[in-house]
């Protein structure tokens, strides 16, 4: 299948406002005669349900949690990203383009990226007149501050909890279309499939979480707003609950999945203490401002500070590796992501590890202490600090931080065309869950930036326009492709409930996380991804055969719930690992061993890899079948990543 | 560590609960607490029971989505946390722990340990928000907000509906929770246009939800993992009482379409 991703012809800087201009409208009086089905209300479906039901569609909106406030982009810490150019420092939309499509490593489309930057200029101003309560200067002017990536202060931010301000202004816009009648909202509902009537999405099976009934809800268009899936690696920062299903699925029924290899690893999380561990905690990236991060130079010494005979204060200023500052002296501790968390990985390898596990490396706030003095620090740094306080019982004040990178952000999803509609026509993937915006690697902020643009200021534009073509005409419910995909949900849900077997689900997701972790991780190679795929054909095989699953339908049962989750998490893993071991360059958080510069760096391919990888299911057991959407360049110039 | 729990147990809301005893066995203390509940529901697991149901997620203090009364305290003895960031050095080896839901009319139990919020959202629905739509609004910075104000009001727009304010006040009152949402709004330019009504409006709908009356006790403040203050619930009177004497609009004719 030839892959089109709409992106219009013309300037960069005229494609989106000449595209709008040539979208179909839905008058304001027919509006009222379609019904939208929303999946997800994080910033992306929040934003999406507001605005369409703003505009007069009827909207439908759905949410795993028991609010739609939970959703996991309350949980961003850092802030998020706009070209306002309010510091008078250089900043521009292009400015913001360049730096993104740099960062992705040059594996982004240049129109999409173009339209995130250019809108992202009116999210700001739509939070702040919901009431979003920004940090601002002493002369009442909105504050912003420096990120990774970048040479500017772009970023807006509310304290460590910008996420969490942005997701309840969009919750609250959401709230006012619920009062109004015009969204109806479904909490504690999991989507379970998409139903598709000739070939365009009409649909959806959801779960009650309550009550167990598989129901079906029509509607002229779905939206897919359900986030990403680093969960498939057990351990990361996401929440519990976040999970692949909604896009897996519809995966299985016809849309195509991007680049899925694409996640990224955070370098400063607090890290794992025992196979109890649940999830990891995020260190704001803002801290390598300040602190250093080295390792011991000798095995001998990193032994000791695991059996705790040493102290890291002890250990002689000659006798610490700062390997960061040693190897990329430009950049030092402010190097990329990708970069800093491989050579952590790297430090751990050579058995320079520290902590109890040995998983860990030093992030050393001393010098910053003494140079600003602790009290500077509390006040720039002092969150953080009783977090980590809170979760390891160190003191980071006397005692180096320890970090180790973790699972983050996935930058694959649901292949997307210009207008964000996925290979099954009428339905829509946004945010997290598409993999439109950030190429290999995601720059710190612009999470955030992606999920409200497509909510706010994408979709109200390009939905309209299918809409128009389709036409108004109600939507069948009795159509039997809704009956059919209802018995397979069903049947789905009863091959789950008879597992009775020895192995906890739970326990299959910790296998199927160290899997991932160890052969699809920080840095993959042919031998291990073929390996990978093996053990999660078997683990497969075995999760069929031996899960427990307890319980019944008809009844709150998390049991349930977590087991269709991993089920479809472990297939997911293998196409990742299909994905990585095609991909054979190393390109932004893909880092393959055979792929690297004589320095150790991530070498890219621009020659036979400057593409989209958009797998296709092709049935139960079969290999998935890759297309190809070549990635063009008119604006930017690619050039080698060099931070040394 | 090894623990004795006393957790509730209650299949669904109109079934009768009781509390049920069970070990939970080599606890390293650099578990969470809600860790700690896992390896007990997997235990449970194994041995084919049912596993005890609680709610949670994000599992660092931001999604709201934990609760449990531990020993007597929302959210456990700390003051400051949630559930989900308490860990088991708290406690000490052969403690008996006792984990009951939020008690409270307005949040009936769901299963086990978790129980139904929704009373919040519908409050929030009333008018906890300003009616602004999407597109058209005036840029970032053309009103300035001095910084002690716009501070004030991210101070009570932390506030991440977990319940346990209803969960630690014998009256089971929601006020602290809906005074920090009119107080952010109440407190900010952009909310002045609809601030008496909203202050109105919320209330209305939290009496018809079923919560309690506010009697100062500061119960609420003290057990807010956020630290939301009770001044939040002075502001909300003050808009109330100034909506009642000079600026009172019809939200029930409106609101049930008279």
């Amino acid at each position: 299948m030839s892959l089109d991703a709409k992106i219009p012809q013309g300037p960069l800087a005229e494609k989106w406002s000449k595209h709008k201009f040539n979208l179909k409208l839905v008058n304001p009086a027919n509006k009222r005669k379609y019904d939208i089905i929303i999946v997800g209300t994080g910033l992306a479906g929040a934003s999406a349900a507001a605005s369409l039901a703003e505009l007069g569609y009827n909207v439908k909106s759905f949410c795993f949690q028991d609010s739609p406030r939970r959703a996991h982009s309350i949980a961003a810490q850092g802030g998020i990203n706009a070209a306002k150019n309010y510091q008078n420092d250089g900043d521009s939309v292009y400015r913001l383009f360049y730096d993104t499509i740099k960062g992705g490593d040059y594996r982004a489309r240049e129109g999409n990226v173009y339209r995130l930057a250019e809108v992202s200029v009116n999210i700001i101003d739509q939070c702040v007149a919901q009431g979003v309560p920004f940090a601002r200067e002493y002369g009442g002017l909105l504050d912003n501050r420096s990120f990774g990536g970048s040479q500017v202060s772009r970023t807006f931010y509310a304290r460590g909890q910008t996420g969490q301000q942005l997701l309840l202004g969009a919750y609250s816009a959401l709230n006012r279309q619920i009062h109004a009648g015009k969204v109806k909202m479904y909490t504690r509902t999991e989507m379970l499939d998409v139903v598709v009537v000739d070939g365009h999405a009409k649909g959806i099976v959801t779960r009650n979480m309550l009550t167990g009934e598989i129901e079906t809800h029509a509607g002229h268009a779905v939206l897919l707003c359900t986030g990403g899936y680093s969960n498939v690696f057990y351990l990361s920062t996401n929440a519990i609950g976040s999970n692949v299903t909604a896009a897996w699925r519809a995966h299985k029924r016809g849309a195509f999945f991007g680049n899925p290899c694409y996640t990224q690893i955070h370098p400063t999380c607090i890290p794992v203490t025992g196979d109890h561990q649940s999830k990891l905690t995020l260190m704001s990236e803002s801290l390598r401002n300040d602190g250093r991060v080295w390792a011991p130079k000798t095995v001998e010494l990193a032994e000791q500070l695991r059996k705790g005979t040493l102290k890291a204060d002890q250990i002689k200023e000659d006798d610490r590796d700062y390997f960061l500052e040693r190897k990329y002296p430009a950049f030092g501790n402010l190097v990329p992501r990708d970069v800093a968390s491989r050579n952590a990985k790297e430090m751990v390898e050579d058995g320079r590890g520290v902590g109890g596990s040995g998983f860990a490396v030093f992030l050393d706030f001393a010098d910053a202490i003494k140079r600003l003095g602790e009290e500077t620090v509390k006040a720039k740094y002092g969150n953080l600090f009783d977090m980590y306080i809170q979760i390891t019982d160190e003191n980071p004040y006397k005692q180096p931080m320890r970090i180790y990178p973790a699972v983050h952000y996935t930058m694959g999803g649901l292949w997307v065309d210009y207008n964000l509609m996925t290979t099954i026509p009428g339905l829509y993937a946004l945010g997290e869950c598409n993999f439109s915006d950030h190429g290999a690697n995601r720059l710190g902020a612009s999470a955030l930036m992606q999920g409200l643009s497509d909510g706010y200021f994408v979709i109200p534009y390009t939905l309209g326009d299918y809409l128009a073509n389709i036409g108004p005409k109600k939507v069948d419910t009795n159509h039997p492709a809704f009956e059919q995909t209802q018995k397979d949900v069903i049947e789905h849900v009863n091959k789950l409930l008879a597992l009775k077997g020895t192995k906890t689900v739970n326990e299959y997701h910790r296998d199927l996380g160290h899997i991932m972790w160890e052969y699809c991780g920080m840095a993959r190679t042919e031998e291990g991804l073929k390996k990978a795929k093996g053990l999660i054909q078997a683990l497969k095989a075995d999760f069929w055969k031996n899960a427990i699953v307890t319980g019944e339908n008809e009844e709150v049962n998390a049991s349930l719930e977590r087991a269709g989750r991993i089920a479809d998490f472990i297939e997911l893993g293998e196409l990742m690992v299909d994905d990585a071991l095609m991909r054979e360059e190393s390109c932004g958080g893909h880092f393959r061993v055979e792929s690297q510069t004589p320095d150790g760096e991530a070498k890219r391919d621009d020659e036979n890899f400057a593409f989209v990888a958009a797998w296709e299911f092709k049935g139960e057991n079969q290999p998935e079948v890759l297309n190809k959407e070549p990635l063009v360049f008119e604006s930017v110039h690619l050039s080698q990543r060099n931070y040394a | 560590m090894n623990l004795t729990l006393k957790v509730w147990r209650q299949k669904n809301a109109q079934a009768a609960g009781k509390f049920v005893t069970y070990k939970a066995e080599n606890i390293s203390p650099d578990m969470s607490f809600l860790e700690m509940l896992d390896v007990v529901n997997e235990s449970l697991t194994h041995k084919g029971d049912e596993p005890i149901n609680f709610d949670h997620d994000c599992r660092e203090g931001i999604c709201g989505m934990c609760s449990l009364y531990i020993n007597g305290h929302p959210h456990g003895p700390k003051r400051g946390i949630t559930t989900c960031q308490l860990h088991m050095r708290t406690f000490h080896d052969g403690e008996t722990i006792t984990i009951e839901p939020w008690r409270a009319s307005a949040f009936p139990i769901v299963k086990d340990l978790a129980v139904d919020r929704s009373a919040f959202d519908r409050i929030q629905q009333a008018g906890g928000y300003v009616s602004v739509n999407t597109g058209g609004v005036p840029d970032g910075n053309a009103i300035a907000i001095p910084k002690v104000i716009a501070d004030e009001a991210f101070n009570s727009a932390t506030c991440i509906g977990c319940g346990a304010c209803v969960a630690a006040c014998k009256n089971a009152s929601a006020m602290l929770f809906v005074s920090a949402k009119v107080t952010q709004l109440g407190l900010l330019p952009q909310g002045q246009p609809e601030r008496y009504r909203r202050a109105q409006s919320m209330v209305a709908q939290m009496d018809e939800e079923g919560f309690g009356n506010c009697t100062n006790t500061g119960a609420c403040e003290a057990e807010c993992p956020k630290e939301i203050k009770l001044t939040n619930i002075a502001r909300m009177n003050s808009d109330f009482l100034s909506a009642k004497l000079f600026r009172q609009e019809e939200i029930h004719e409106e609101q049930h379409g008279g």
